[in-house]
């Protein structure tokens, strides 16, 4: 731990949330791709296990669009398990009794890292869209920073799925030393214009909503809920599969043994996406949202590479094991496959596993046998390689 | 891959034997990455697979083995050219649905080429199709004609055949018995296609042809 100087500890002090956090002050301002700067820039964070003393035995839990730092152990807003529960824990894959976990909130979110509902030093109000537009790249560099001040110099592995998985494709080019391996789960090197739509279609309905207030709802005290709902609402169907939903609900009614002939909530599926979307907004903050879906849209590793995406793991000692599922139709399988072919042309030591489910893309949080007797191997074999004991 | 054979593993020290120490290696159809192992711990060979099942994956995964789930006749071409020194296709070119499309990519994406296949021309099979009419079951061609994987089966000779179509470089051949040791004896080719179960072929890619 060499490379900051003295940066503020703020356990806690300035957030609701118990947790750690960090405080980077101007002479460490976050740059953006998009020419903003962040500063003083805080990343709130968790971490699981210790640190060996060869400081060897770290990995970086990167979180999805939504998700945040607590990877394990009970939310401390929602009371449940943390989003990764299936995978983090002693004698789990990512074992807390092995390896020293780090999960950070991303740069833009809104569970105690900087983000638009952080107050903006310039003005002493919150940011609201004047907080500058980061891409995935950014919340790596934060992240980065983070584990600088962790006085960790190579992650063991990075792992994470959806946009969490484009923030493990981004670590693996632009620090590839500093990643000894790399999971990129249920992800792509690029958003599609159908995931730009689907995004799309979300920020209009946050911002379609009167309380939304051109962003500055904070300070009138409003919320955007029902728009941020309605946004939840139609992601959340995104990450089921036709399947699922028709296992699950099909065209199953909702207490009750016939239709009302009105616009209840009749269908067991309606009522579902309305709770989804109801508990959504106790716990997220809407421009946290805007920002985090333009940040995935704005997702393209090739194109900092002459559009070429071997490019951007060009000679790389990284141990790869990319991971989809045959049911996410979000990110399908052929863009793992991309991924994989970019790794395969840059003679990159790539695993690659399409595991059967029909659970669709939120099938990476989920309990899926396969998927974690392939991460447990993966780890495994890689922390042989690393020399970590068992 | 699908290792059709009943004693696949049979021929995999006869394959390791042809790679050079220390070289690049994709074995295609790579099952539960037992050649790989071998091939890592014998000759410091730096491997990778290719492999359909997905329990074969993660058996290759949780061995630290480099596999990617996928087949001979979809993802071979989505690898650069001479990416490798060799490409092993060990008991699988007869399931394939383009062997010699698939033989044409191991050449391109390798310089040299290793293929083991079931020899359709050993005598037991001919004894059976001649004079039992039937449709052979032995023990290296074990499935019923009916949910056989294999479905591009050939001779020695038929193989060596489509090789010289292709311009590649015989550089090593054998006939293995049933045990899959190498039949030790100077014969010419018809012996061969007669006496071998199965066959092991070194290629070398030829100079006109990429």
């Amino acid at each position: 731990m060499t490379n900051f100087s003295q940066p503020r500890q703020d356990q806690a002090s300035s957030s609701p949330l118990a947790g750690k956090s960090v405080t980077f002050t101007a002479d460490q301002a976050l740059l953006t791709d998009g020419g903003g700067r962040i500063a003083p820039l805080t990343l709130a964070y968790e971490t699981y296990g210790e640190l060996n003393n060869a400081r060897s035995n770290a990995i970086l839990l990167c979180h999805a669009l939504t998700g945040d730092q607590y990877a394990a152990g009970v939310h401390p807003v929602t009371g449940k398990p943390g989003w990764w529960e299936s995978m983090v824990g002693p004698g789990k894959p990512f074992d807390t009794d092995r390896y020293f976990l780090i999960c950070s909130n991303v740069v833009g979110g809104c569970m105690g890292s900087t983000g638009p509902a952080s107050a903006n030093a310039a003005t002493n109000k919150p940011y609201g869209l004047d907080f500058p537009v980061v891409t995935i790249r950014d919340m790596v560099r934060a992240q980065a920073m983070l584990i600088d001040h962790l006085g960790v110099d190579t992650l063991f592995c990075v792992a994470g799925g959806s946009m969490g998985g484009m923030q493990v494709l981004q670590w693996a080019a632009s620090y590839p030393q500093r990643v000894f391996s790399a999971m990129p789960i249920a992800t792509a090197a690029k958003h599609s214009a159908q995931n730009i739509a689907f995004h799309e279609v979300g920020r209009q309905a946050v911002m379609a909503d009167p309380d939304w207030r051109s962003g500055r709802y904070l300070e009138q005290g409003v919320r955007p809920e029902k728009g941020l709902a309605v946004a939840r609402m139609s992601a959340h169907i995104t990450y089921l599969s036709e399947a699922a939903l028709q296992r699950k609900f099909g065209r199953k009614l909702q207490d009750r043994s016939a239709p009302t002939f009105s616009f209840d909530a009749d269908f067991q599926i309606e009522n579902y996406l309305r709770h989804q979307g109801l508990a959504f907004v106790e716990r997220f903050d809407a421009n946290s949202y805007l920002f985090v879906t333009r940040a995935c849209d704005y997702f393209d590793l090739a194109a900092d590479y002459d559009g070429v995406l071997a490019r951007a793991f060009k000679a790389t000692k990284t141990r790869f094991c990319v991971v989809a599922f045959d049911s996410d139709w979000l990110y399908p399988t052929s863009d793992s496959r991309a991924i994989v072919h970019a790794l395969n042309a840059g003679g990159a030591s790539v695993s690659f596993v399409e595991i059967q489910s029909d659970k669709g893309h939120d099938a990476f949080l989920l309990h899926e046998p396969m998927f974690i007797a392939t991460t447990r191997g993966f780890l495994e074999s890689a922390a042989t390689a690393r020399g970590l004991k068992k | 891959m699908n290792k059709v054979a009943s004693n696949p593993r049979l021929d995999l020290a006869v394959i390791a034997d042809l790679v050079t120490p220390a070289s690049r290696v994709l074995d295609v159809g790579c099952g539960d990455g037992a050649l790989l192992q071998l091939l890592a711990q014998t000759k410091n060979v730096d491997g990778r697979g290719i492999e359909l099942s997905q329990k074969g994956v993660n058996d290759c995964v949780a061995k630290g083995l480099s596999v990617i789930q996928g087949d001979a006749d979809t993802d071979l071409v989505d690898y650069p050219d001479d990416g490798f020194d060799y490409v092993i296709l060990s008991q699988t070119l007869q399931a394939t649905r383009h062997p010699r499309e698939a033989l044409r990519n191991m050449l391109r994406i390798g310089r040299r080429a290793i293929i083991s296949f079931p020899n359709f021309g050993h005598w037991r099979v001919r004894m059976q199709l001649a004079f039992r009419g039937r449709m052979p079951v032995t023990g290296n061609l074990s499935s019923s004609w009916h949910d056989t994987p294999n479905i591009h089966l050939c001779t020695i000779r038929d193989f060596v055949e489509l090789i010289e179509e292709l311009g590649a470089h015989i550089e090593h051949g054998a006939a293995l018995n049933r045990y899959g040791s190498p039949i030790r004896f100077n014969a010419p080719w018809w012996v061969w296609n007669l006496m071998g179960e199965q066959a092991v072929f070194l290629l070398e890619r030829g100079e006109t042809k990429k």
